[in-house]
């Protein structure tokens, strides 16, 4: 601040005109800064970033906010390399390679960090990073979410360490706010390296198909190191992190399609974990029953039905945001509605693979029921499961540590829960649905229920061993367990219910479960079977 | 809007006020299209057996209700929550899903008819409705079938036979002359003898191959040339077909209903012109074509031909009816048609309910005089099909939305499916008979519009957007039709309502307004309070609602949001037709503008199953070179075969289905080079 220390030392009347002239060179210099900084890197890198289809940081900036609600911190901040020419006028951009600011999203609070690969390929400085950082520390004092759009190169190289520093600061901030205000990241072109890491801590991970890139490694290294010839699409493309390696959450087509969806995503969040599920104004009416619901699970219990039309069917005006849509499709995850209020669904489905559970459904069920948990989302289970998958491959996958963190994430989670049982529920598997044992609040089941510890075939196989007969006593054993009676005899199921009634009971079980409170015994943290 | 200032639980109470006012009325209505007052003093059928499913069971089963006699639905396992078996007193699994081993299985459905003693059997129309084995059968076992008896069904049941016996008994057959004729002079005469104008094609043929048309006697030398070169070299047989050229072809049928004592009667004329492949698509009664001495030539000679074999119970004298009003016999149908309520609603009579009066042995209570033609009535057949391909190929799916425009007044829709159903490959995809009455055409035209715009149906592809363009179509509505309609007025197949400026103005508006509502209220977040939405261009509507009754410009018009998200891309349904409306802020618009278009699949190279079915024939292997329109594969669906072509020469890659497999909508067959 050499010019405000300038002040008290000069004497008035040279300084007076001096002061003015200054200060019309300062405003002058303000002014030619803040041009500078809303072009970026220059026009000519902004049309190149239109010509690859992409918008630059600050347009996507302004169309993911409500309008002129954005407040951007940090625009004169520049990089303090002086290394490689760095140092030069030309090679300093004011801001620097990232927008940060905070804005409202339909007039909610939101920090967000948008990085722009017009200045230096939106590699990240220590300058960069600060600019991250002092967002994040604001977010979370005041208890509101951070938006990340990652467009970025990698590490500032010129800085060297300074630029890892920058990234763990970064990386250390996402582990704190985890599980405070959510944190979601949008990969709106690459995201390589150590860099992936902080999408990878952050709840939610998004990508633009064709345009966005997240691996470790890029494809010259893999081929160097492991001889595989592979493309940055198959790689690191938004198909194959939302239907292989499960790293990303969902993709859009494009950029608009993208903070258009991110928007609408925004309203299912609560602002922190101090704030309640949010309520939207709600149109359908909450006790509007559902008669289709009647005649949706089949009558051979080996056929298969679609999950997603219970959802829809039952959640307010069929609207649910599902995570995960490609993978691992024998569960079911994401966010909907019930009378206005924010609720998670988990749900298994018959359609894929039995909708039994493996090692990609425990582990993408298990983190979106953490998810609700830390943020006091109600969640709403509709369990349909055979069983955990066997065979080799499960088992040698860890099948039994990954299918722990699923009841780990049940069971551990105190926002209310709602099960309903539509039809099969066997096994482990049971128990690991959100049953009544792991401190469900309200258990339903339909009357196409079927609570046992397996299938009628296999439990007769056991029971009567060498007997002859199996047939009659199969039919003996449908008799007695394929139906929802041995759970609701014993209180294992709260009722069992008209699958028409299901949405209005719901409805009015989330009013009076408003109010639960329950906590877990002190701890540390607890320790989930990573 | 007033609705702003009332608390949620009055808006409820409103809400309940407005259905407790429809469904009586709804029932009036119903009520309404039968005259015929019920005479329960005469004694009909304990029980009777419905060999039948869907809308047709379920109207069967309706006047048994109302006659007091108990109902047997029959079904398939996949049928078992059936509407009509939920409305039937007793109901008895006959099979599997097939309709050969269910719903055609004879000896099954004796089974059931021993062990529900059911005393009378009624078939509906399709399945076992026209088969003279099924009718002994019941016979032998003292069991009542409500139709012909076999007699007539036989002899009708044939189409030469038919033909025959229509010529006897004075009713008009197209003239025609099938032979070996010598000079195109004989061929002349033969010609001036029917009278002009004339077809002429080898009769070795089939269908309209090789088919010359004369309008006088330079044709008719011109045509028998070509015919018999044709006849000769390609057919090897001289023998020539000239008949009788119907132009502009309308397909009239007469309602006749006769008893056991040799009375009949002639119920007036139903107007099936528009078809799709030989189907039936909208019917309407009366015709807009006759005149009172024709309707009555033709009632007439239908009932002569019913004297003649002896027939009772309802039948159909189907006819084609020329351009200058000449008629002539096709074939009798010895069933209830699929179309008879729009009969039942201009005259009241319900003819369910004289059929089985008949089947008992009563005679019938009307004389000729008595049969009124009371307004109009009109039939559209909402099917479970894509429009957009042949004017229908056939959809499946649950339907998992679904309303009927029931709450209207003078609409009656016939269905034996809801909320919920599956529509499956098994059975024929209606959904159902939509049937709207008026006093004047128009009237009922107009209502027609109304019912198809309140009409909510999700989960299957549905016809309501060519249903709609046909019954608002110029050449329609002032009755100008032929069973050509659809292909001359779409030469180029249905593509839906065409936009004009000012209704896309509305289509777009409507959006937009959709689109901001929605915006709002994602801004009233923690709001506790329920309201309704208002907005002074749009009238009242909810966003959670299907159906969004707009009054754009003073104009009332029922839209229906079939979906809409997050990147401002909106569905609606305006005028029968969906459009996908997109609505961006001026900022995203803009910004839009930067995206690159995404290239879509190259689908001349693959080949994909338009619609669900099973895989009949595989015609190719990988390896194999196709030329352009050589079949590639068979696929079956719902009865239909629909035979699928390469559309460019190419060598074939790879064959991704084989022969008996089922296939989905979309699902890949074929790809070629």
């Amino acid at each position: 601040h050499p010019v405000v220390a300038a002040l008290p030392q000069s004497s008035s009347q040279r300084d007076c005109r001096w002061y003015s002239v200054s200060n019309l060179s300062v405003k002058e210099r303000i002014e030619k800064k803040r041009k500078a900084a809303l072009l970026g890197g220059g026009q000519k890198r902004i049309d190149a970033q239109h010509k690859k289809g992409k918008l630059t940081a600050r347009e996507r900036v302004e169309l993911l906010l409500d309008p002129e609600s954005f407040v951007e911190s940090d625009m004169f901040l520049e990089h303090r390399c002086s290394d490689f020419g760095m140092e030069q006028d030309k090679n300093k951009f004011p801001g620097d390679s990232v927008v940060t600011g905070r804005g409202r999203i339909n007039g909610r609070l939101v920090y967000v960090f948008s990085q722009d690969f017009t200045v230096f390929g939106g590699s990240l400085s220590g300058a960069h990073a600060q600019k991250i950082c002092k967002i994040m520390d604001q977010a979370m004092t005041v208890g509101a979410p951070v938006i990340g759009l990652n467009d970025s190169g990698g590490a500032r190289i010129q800085e060297g360490v300074e630029s890892l520093a920058g990234y763990a600061d970064i990386f250390l901030r996402n582990v704190l706010a985890s599980g405070v205000v959510p944190q979601i990241s949008l990969i709106m072109g690459p995201c390589a390296g150590g860099a992936v890491y902080s999408p990878a801590l952050t709840d939610f991970t998004f990508m633009v198909k064709d345009t966005s890139y997240l691996f470790i490694t890029g494809p010259d290294v893999v081929k160097s190191v492991t001889n595989e010839d592979v493309t940055q699409e198959e790689l690191g493309g938004a198909k194959t992190h939302t239907t292989v390696s499960g790293v990303a959450h969902r993709a859009f087509e494009n950029d608009v399609e993208a903070l258009l969806n991110l928007r609408e995503f925004f309203n299912f969040l609560p602002l922190s974990n101090q704030d309640p599920a949010p309520i939207r104004e709600c149109h359908d009416p909450n006790d509007r029953l559902v008669p289709a619901l009647d005649t949706i699970v089949p009558f051979e219990s080996t056929k298969a039905y679609d999950m997603l039309d219970i959802v829809h069917a039952i959640v307010d005006e069929r609207d649910f945001f599902e995570i995960m849509p490609n993978y691992a499709k024998n569960i079911v995850v994401g966010f909907a509605r019930m009378n206005g209020r924010t609720v998670g669904i988990v749900g298994n489905q018959p359609k894929v693979a039995s909708g039994c559970l493996d090692i990609n459904s425990s582990v993408k069920g298990a983190r979106f029921v953490r998810f609700c948990d830390a943020f006091n989302i109600p969640i709403i289970t509709f369990v349909d499961v055979p069983g955990f998958l066997p065979g080799t491959a499960q088992e040698y996958g860890g099948i039994i540590r990954h299918g722990a963190k699923l009841l780990y994430a049940f069971a551990e989670a105190t926002v209310p829960k709602i099960t309903v049982i539509t039809r099969k529920a066997y096994g482990g598997a049971y128990d690991v649905m959100s049953s009544k044992h792991l401190r469900g609040d309200v258990n339903y089941a339909w009357p196409t229920a079927e609570v046992a510890v397996m299938g009628a075939k296999g439990a007769v196989q056991i029971i009567f061993r060498g007997k002859e007969n199996q047939a009659e006593a199969e039919a003996e054993y449908v008799d007695k367990f394929a139906n929802p009676f041995p759970a609701a005899v014993r209180g294992f199921v709260d009722d069992i219910i008209e699958p028409s009634t299901t949405r209005k009971k719901i409805c009015r079980d989330l009013e009076v479960l408003a109010s639960k409170k329950q906590v877990n015994p002190w701890k540390k943290h607890a320790n989930i079977p990573l | 809007m007033a609705s702003h200032g009332l608390s949620p639980s009055l808006n409820r109470l409103l809400l309940a006020l407005k259905y407790a006012t429809f469904q009586p009325r709804c029932c009036a209505v119903h009520k309404a299209h039968y005259s015929t007052v019920y005479n329960g003093n005469e004694k009909t059928f304990d029980k009777i057996l419905i060999a039948n499913r869907g809308e047709i069971a379920c109207r069967v089963i309706k006047t048994c209700k109302k006659m007091g006699i108990q109902t047997v639905a029959v079904h398939s396992d996949v049928d078992s929550s059936a509407v009509h078996v939920k409305m039937a007193d007793e109901a008895v699994c006959v099979g599997p899903a097939p309709t050969s081993k269910s719903y055609l299985n004879m000896d099954a459905i004796m089974d059931a008819i021993r062990s529900t003693g059911a005393q009378a059997v009624h078939p509906g129309y399709g399945f076992l409705s026209e088969n003279k084995e099924f009718a002994k059968r019941l016979a032998a076992e003292g069991v009542t079938f409500i139709g012909p008896d076999t007699h007539a069904i036989q002899a009708m049941g044939d189409k030469i036979e038919s033909k025959l016996i229509a010529k006897a008994a004075k009713v008009n057959t197209i003239p025609g002359f099938d032979g070996v004729v010598k000079t195109a002079e004989e061929a002349v005469k033969i010609a001036q003898d029917i009278g002009y104008p004339v077809m002429i094609k080898a009769s070795a043929g089939g269908g309209g191959k090789g088919m010359r048309i004369a309008w006088n006697n330079e044709e008719t030398r011109e045509g028998f040339r070509f015919s018999s070169q044709e006849a000769a070299s390609s057919f090897g047989d001289d023998r020539l077909l000239i008949e009788k050229y119907i132009d502009n072809p309308r397909h009239i049928e007469i309602q006749v209903l006769a008893d056991k004592h040799g009375n009949a009667l002639w119920l007036n004329e139903r107007e099936c012109s528009i078809q799709r492949r030989n189907q039936k698509v909208v019917e309407e009664a009366p015709s807009t074509f006759l005149d009172p001495s024709t309707r009555r030539a033709m009632g007439e000679q239908a009932v002569q031909l019913a004297k003649a074999v002896q027939y009772s119970s309802a039948g159909t004298v189907e006819f084609l009816v020329d351009s200058k009003k000449n008629f002539y016999f096709l074939e009798m149908n010895t069933r209830l048609q699929v179309e008879h309520p729009i009969t039942e609603c201009i005259t009241g009579l319900d003819l369910v309910e004289q059929m089985i009066r008949v089947a008992k042995g009563y005679k019938l209570h009307h004389k000729q005089e008595d049969i009124p033609i009371n307004g109009w009535a009109i039939e559209s057949r909402v099917y479970a099909e894509d429009p957009y391909k042949s004017f229908g190929l056939p959809s499946i799916g649950r339907l998992s939305q679904y309303q009927e425009p029931v709450n209207l007044c003078n609409v009656r829709v016939d269905s034996g499916i809801q909320e919920g159903s599956d529509i499956s490959i098994y059975y024929d995809p209606m959904i159902s008979k939509l049937v709207t009455y008026g006093a004047t055409r128009a009237e009922a035209l107009s209502k027609m519009e109304d019912a198809l715009d309140n009409y909510v149906i999700r989960g299957v592809t549905h016809n309501i957007p060519l249903l709609r363009e046909i019954i608002t179509h110029p050449r329609f509505i002032s009755g100008d039709i032929s069973t050509n309609f659809l292909p001359e007025v779409y030469p180029d197949g249905f593509k839906g309502h065409q936009l004009e400026a000012s209704t896309r103005r509305e289509l777009l508006a409507s959006a937009a307004a959709l689109h901001v509502a929605s915006q709002l209220r994602s801004q009233r977040i923690l709001v506790l309070y329920i309201r309704m939405f208002s907005l002074e261009v749009c009238g009242q509507w909810s966003l959670a609602s299907p159906l969004l009754p707009l009054t754009i410009n003073n104009t009332h018009r029922m839209l229906q949001s079939l979906s809409r998200d997050a990147s401002g891309e909106i569905v609606l349904q305006y005028l029968g037709t969906s459009f996908k409306v997109r609505v961006l802020s001026k900022l995203a618009a803009e910004l839009n503008s930067y995206m690159p278009e995404k290239v879509p699949e190259d689908t001349t190279s693959i080949l994909r199953s338009p619609m669900p079915g099973t895989v009949v024939a595989v015609s190719v292997k990988a390896g194999d070179t196709v030329a352009e329109g050589q079949e590639i594969c068979v696929i079956e669906a719902m009865k239909m075969q629909n035979s699928l072509t390469a559309v460019r020469q190419a060598k074939v890659k790879s064959v991704h289905c084989k022969a008996g497999e089922t296939v989905g909508e979309g699902d890949l067959l074929v790809e070629l080079e």
